[in-house]
């Protein structure tokens, strides 16, 4: 891969680290602010039902998350194996793509659409 | 008047593959470890190969493993690093070995080479000097990595060189970092593309093993992180 593809996806990494780490810490915030005011689950997704707010949130979540984590793995497997080339490129893709699967699947639940999905 | 202690210094002979072979060394006031290893040779074993120059900390080519850290061993004392009476003198790691000491530079080099550390001159015949104005940013960044000696220790020390054989590795990326910031260079395009990517900055972890043995109190990390800042202004300027 070329020197500029790898400095997009380093660029990449870094900007989705950045939006990462504001929603871990506002997601971990909420979440203990929320569990210590007693609410159950059944409570909160009653809270976050039909909120566009939340549903944005954690779709700018899974999107960060989706770039950044892929990219990392990435890096790791070839520094930690002997995995090289378009086989590897290819299946960091599908991971990425599952993680977007996976989240925007959890944050449309956190919406009220799960039924679509479930 | 002399020490009357001994020191006693394991050696590795051979090439890559080899042993570690055992001398008694008479211990003295203020020696350094290229003394031993020069009073091995001279007294104990002539066949012992091994590679220095200038002994004064200025040409980098003494540098060994000394108790399993890379070291220029023309200016490290015994005292400081001898574990008790014993020394542990090995080559340096990350390169291919010669014979017991000594080890082939070449790939160190030539990776000075990929990662486009020549000077370009921006003017080939200029009509007078160029003025290198002091205390800008550039000249301050210029300044910071380029009293390197090239003698490999960074080299050594990185696990990401042992990690990713194509790694260009501290010291080649501070000297890119370096001619970066020469006002009188006009490489920068081909440069910053031959330092992009897995096998040049964008490879390294910041674990700052270069800057932690490094003799010369350089921080190659800086440098390197200061690579991937311009490559990314080089990138969003569609110049990469």
């Amino acid at each position: 891969m070329t020197g500029r593809t790898e400095t997009r996806l380093w660029i990449a990494q870094r900007a989705s680290a950045a939006v990462l780490a504001l929603c871990v810490i506002v997601h971990l915030a909420t979440l203990i602010y929320a569990v210590h005011g007693g609410l159950s689950a059944a409570e909160i997704l009653e809270r976050t039902r039909g909120s566009a707010a939340w549903l944005g949130f954690y779709l700018l979540f899974v999107v960060a998350a989706a770039i950044h984590a892929p990219i990392g793995v990435r890096t790791v497997l070839r520094e930690m194996t002997s995995w090289r080339g378009r086989s590897l490129d290819l299946a960091a893709v599908l991971f990425g793509l599952l993680l977007a699967m996976l989240g925007a699947r959890a944050a449309l639940a956190v919406f009220g659409w799960g039924a679509v999905f479930a | 008047m002399p020490d009357e202690r001994t020191l006693e210094v394991k050696v590795w002979r051979g090439g890559e593959s080899g042993r570690f072979q055992a001398f008694a060394v008479p211990r003295r006031a203020s020696q350094t470890v290229l003394d031993v290893v020069t009073w091995i040779q001279r007294h104990l074993d002539a066949t012992l190969s091994y590679r220095y120059a200038c002994r004064v900390g200025m040409c980098g080519s003494c540098a060994m493993t000394v108790n399993g850290k890379p070291r220029w061993t023309c200016r490290t004392h015994v005292d400081k690093v001898a574990d008790g009476d014993t020394l542990t003198v090995a080559p340096l790691a990350n390169l291919p070995v010669v014979k017991d000491l000594a080890t082939d530079m070449a790939p160190f080099f030539d990776k000075w080479a990929k990662a486009e550390g020549r000077f370009v001159p921006a003017d080939e015949r200029p009509a007078d000097f160029h003025t290198v104005p002091p205390g800008t940013r550039a000249s301050r960044a210029a300044n910071a990595g380029i009293e390197c000696i090239g003698c490999g220790i960074c080299y050594a020390a990185c696990d990401i060189v042992r990690w990713n054989r194509d790694y260009l590795g501290p010291a080649a990326l501070n000297r890119a970092w370096t001619l970066v910031n020469d006002v009188r260079d006009a490489g920068n395009d081909v440069r910053l593309a031959a330092v992009a990517g897995d096998a040049g900055c964008h490879a390294c972890h910041s674990q700052e093993g270069c800057r932690t043995h490094c003799p010369k109190q350089i921080n190659p990390t800086a440098s390197i992180a200061g690579l991937k800042r311009a490559t990314m202004v080089a990138a969003f300027k569609g110049r990469l």
